[in-house]
């Protein structure tokens, strides 16, 4: 085991933790630590665009970016932090700018603002070009960004270095965080680093669906270890299935596509976003496009041998637009569906996208041990965070927006907590304890299960149970089959049992998270008997505000696997705009 | 039970049902841990796969039903994380973006894969490699935009015509499949490699930065540009389609008449 000591850690290297770090790392002795490379994190996946009212090309304000973020939640928003966010929205396209980001430019040579679902001219008038856009590569300059100005201020990295726990050490006041644990992938070593904070970023947890536009490494996490230490997770229920993913593969074409005109067709071509939402049409909130395609399937109007999908047509916007704003989906459709957007509209078809929920935090990014308390020295930002800026449904590019101005707010509130403690609050007896059992218990040989079986199992019950579209039934299912899933894991076994890259128990361990996560996302969505944002019941179909209009708070009750689930609520903040029926 | 049918059938379980349209491929692997292994050898695996899958599919395929321990970088799966550059029948190529149609023998004869880890940085285990003498080489060029003098307080100011003149260079994923396809690279590892002058490039011709000097100073080193003999092996590697020698004779033009 080896010891490192710091003041601040930060876990995860995605948009939100580079973000952070740049602030941390400026202020107090940092930490990286990342189970991957700083740049294969998945925020280089982002394309279309990060949204700030800076009114570039026609007249925008953030109040405006508030309200469309609000009602795009389906007002399960915390106010207060939305309008941080779309604030806060335009220093941090500046910020990025400033460093270096190569943003598409206007004639006057400005950053130039592409339109983007659910973002409207003043409080739902009309489309409105406010997501700022580095042609269909927006996340991968945002990270290459972020990394580069990582490398200009020499911020410590440990590659490779796969977080699996933290340390709580309990004091006067309350459980403290204390460190972090990790498995160092080109070893097997463990090592246990002490911080005075630490800042989870570690993104969502999408492969516990079949199809889905997240990375292989999305396996939640942090979100995992948080849950496990017995904190709350928020609002797990609520997850983004993405309209446009390439059909049957899940890879994402971005939202951008429709930004500059693209049309969503059904099999009979008709442009069926028109009766869904008559304003703006391809351009509603993602969990109103997503459903409407769905339902075109269900009702056999889908196009293709088996009517299984619909067509995002953008054969009108020339092969110039195509190729100078969208060059990547344009290439994607072409390498894996052969399919060529100039000449021919591309199947497409919703696909797992977003956790809106995750772990609870205030605007600071500071990790909630319940609905009044936080955890002192333990932060989060970005997809593993619930500030709640996404509510039920989050907007186009609004999570780009989020790591960068939450990751910026808690790589600051982090640091200045480290620069505020003396001492390092001692860490608990055998920090590592419980992570060299971990690892022990997989590399034993205890059981038959394969690793693989049980993932594709989970993601197949996942994607026919608790998808778009869900009931008491499909849910109950799910919870059946993840249940019945989690006894098996007990009993899996890893062939590789060698302490060198051992990515057959990094898979192993991963799995185990997700299998959690399934479990929490599945009994939210069977206690939340309503429909909202991302949320659908077939059974429910309408929202319930007298009920409902909380956000739902998790808790783990004990220890092992299988332990129970405790379901609490937690109220939405408002400020200024009181719950409407959303219409488009 | 024969040593065949352990091979085929492995200590694993039975192997998930072969969908409809799937043919029997060979995948043939360089393998090497050096936590076991005094030299490198080939694995052969029989696999069922469809037209459409992508190599990275094939090797999932091993991983998760015929040999847990063979070992190799991936992420995004879609050609945008740079994780699993790898040599594909020979040359470079991202495992999620290479689709077994295109590398199907003709004539209906039996296709065999061979896959080995990028060359010219040390094999850690099988197609996994120590990535951290690429990434130093990527540090070392100042791989950032350079300014001095007061910030705006709104953006910079770049007209649609200089953001292009480096637009092709942004887009680099940092995979390494340029730097490992470089012969000059394979013998020399003190070579800054192609992936690192793309990313110099990238700044050199960004008309906000101010560091071009400092870099081009870097890049004029005996392992700098003119290491490179222009043999477009970078070129046909890069994923993302960066005209990667035409960026480096950029920048040796550059040196030549001080002007970017």
């Amino acid at each position: 085991m080896q010891f490192h000591k710091y003041d601040v850690v930060i876990i995860g290297a995605g948009g939100a933790g580079m973000r952070a770090a740049i602030e941390s790392g400026q202020r107090a002795r940092t930490a990286v630590l990342t189970k991957l490379y700083p740049t294969r994190s998945h925020t280089g996946a982002a394309q279309g665009g990060m949204c700030a009212a800076l009114a570039n090309v026609e007249e925008d304000n953030w109040e405006w970016h508030t309200f469309d973020t609000i009602k795009g939640g389906d007002y399960l928003v915390d106010q207060d932090a939305a309008e941080i966010m779309a604030k806060e929205a335009i220093d941090a396209v500046l910020d990025l700018e400033k460093m270096g980001l190569p943003f598409n430019r206007t004639p006057e040579g400005k950053i130039d603002q592409r339109r983007f679902g659910g973002h409207t001219r003043n409080h739902g008038e009309a489309a409105v070009r406010r997501a700022c856009y580095a042609a269909d590569r927006t996340g991968h300059m945002i990270l290459q960004t972020l990394y580069q100005n990582c490398v200009k201020h020499g911020i410590e990295f440990f590659n490779e270095f796969y977080v699996l726990d933290i340390c709580m050490t309990e004091t006067e006041d309350g459980p403290v965080c204390t460190g972090a644990v990790a498995y160092e992938l080109a070893t097997g070593e463990i090592h246990v680093f002490q911080a005075k904070s630490v800042v989870f970023a570690t993104g969502g947890f999408g492969k516990v669906f079949k199809t889905t536009s997240n990375a292989h490494t999305l396996t939640g996490d942090g979100m995992g270890i948080v849950f496990r230490k017995g904190l709350p997770l928020e609002d797990m229920e609520f997850y983004q299935f993405h309209p446009t993913g390439l059909a049957g593969l899940g890879i994402l074409l971005t939202e951008g596509a429709r930004g500059e005109g693209a049309i969503l067709r059904n099999g009979s071509g008709e442009r069926f976003m028109e009766r869904y939402a008559p304003t703006i049409k391809d351009l509603a909130p993602r969990d109103i496009v997503a459903r409407s395609m769905a339902l075109e399937v269900l009702e056999g109007r889908g196009a293709g041998p088996n009517k299984d999908y619909v067509l995002l047509d953008c054969t009108h916007l020339g092969a110039e637009v195509l190729e100078s704003k969208l060059p990547d989906i344009t290439e994607f459709a072409r390498t894996y569906l052969a399919v060529d957007p100039v000449t021919e509209p591309v199947p497409v078809y919703p696909t797992a996208h977003y956790a809106m929920g995750g772990i609870p935090t205030n605007v600071h990014g500071e990790v909630l041990r319940d609905n009044d308390n936080v955890v002192p020295g333990l932060y989060a930002a970005g997809e593993c965070a619930c500030v709640s800026v996404h509510g039920a449904n989050r907007l186009g590019t609004n999570s780009l927006l989020d790591i960068n101005v939450f990751g910026r707010r808690a790589g600051i509130a982090a640091a200045e907590y480290a620069l505020s403690r003396d001492e390092h609050v001692e860490l608990p007896e055998n920090p590592a304890a419980q992570v060299e059992a971990q690892v022990a218990l997989v590399l034993s040989e205890h059981g038959e299960e394969r690793v693989a079986d049980i993932r594709t199992e989970l993601q197949a019950t996942m994607d026919a149970n608790a998808s778009v579209y869900r009931t008491e039934d499909t849910l109950k299912t799910a919870l059946h089959d993840v249940q019945a899933l989690k006894e098996r894991y007990q009993r899996i076994t890893v062939q590789d049992k060698g302490k060198r890259f051992n990515t057959d128990l990094l898979e192993a361990v991963e799995l185990g998270f997700l299998l959690e996560l399934a479990e929490v996302l599945v009994v939210g969505a069977l206690a939340r008997k309503e429909s909202r944002g991302g949320h659908a019941r077939e059974d429910y179909p309408n929202r319930d505000d007298t009920n409902f209009m909380r956000h739902s708070m998790y808790y783990k009750q004990g220890d092992g696997l299988a332990a129970d689930i405790r379901l609490d609520y937690k109220p939405v903040t408002f400020t200024r705009y009181q719950p409407m029926e959303r219409k488009y | 039970m024969t040593a065949t049918a352990e091979v085929s059938t492995g200590s694993r379980g039975n192997q998930p049902p072969v969908p409809d349209g799937a043919i029997t491929v060979t995948v043939k692997v360089r393998r090497f841990n050096p936590e076991f292994d005094d030299e490198p050898r080939w694995d052969s695996f029989e696999i069922p796969a469809l037209p459409s899958d992508r190599v990275l599919n094939l090797l999932h395929y091993v991983k998760w039903y015929l040999d847990g321990t063979l070992t190799f970088r991936r992420s995004c799966a879609h050609g945008i994380c740079g994780s699993d550059a790898m040599r594909i029948n020979g040359v470079n190529r991202l495992a999620c973006k290479v689709l077994l149609k295109d590398l199907l023998a003709s004539g209906g004869k039996p296709t065999t894969i061979t896959i080995e880890p990028i060359k010219g940085l040390p094999v850690h285990k099988d197609l996994l490699v120590d990535m951290e003498p690429f990434f130093e080489a990527f540090k070392a060029v100042k791989p950032y935009l350079i300014t001095y003098g007061n910030e705006p307080t709104r953006e910079r100011v770049q007209s649609i015509a200089d953001r292009e003149r480096f637009d092709d260079t942004t887009k680099c994923i940092l995979c390494a499949a340029c730097t490992t396809s470089c012969p000059v690279y394979w013998t020399e590892g003190s070579y800054f490699g192609p992936a690192a002058i793309v990313n110099a490039h990238r700044f050199i011709f960004d008309s906000r930065d101010e560091g071009a000097e400092e870099r081009l100073d870097i890049l004029n080193d005996v392992d700098g540009v003119w290491r490179c003999r222009t043999t477009f092996n970078c070129t046909d590697a890069c994923p993302r389609g960066i005209q990667v020698t035409k960026a480096i004779q950029e920048v040796k033009r550059a040196l030549l008449f001080k002007r970017t």
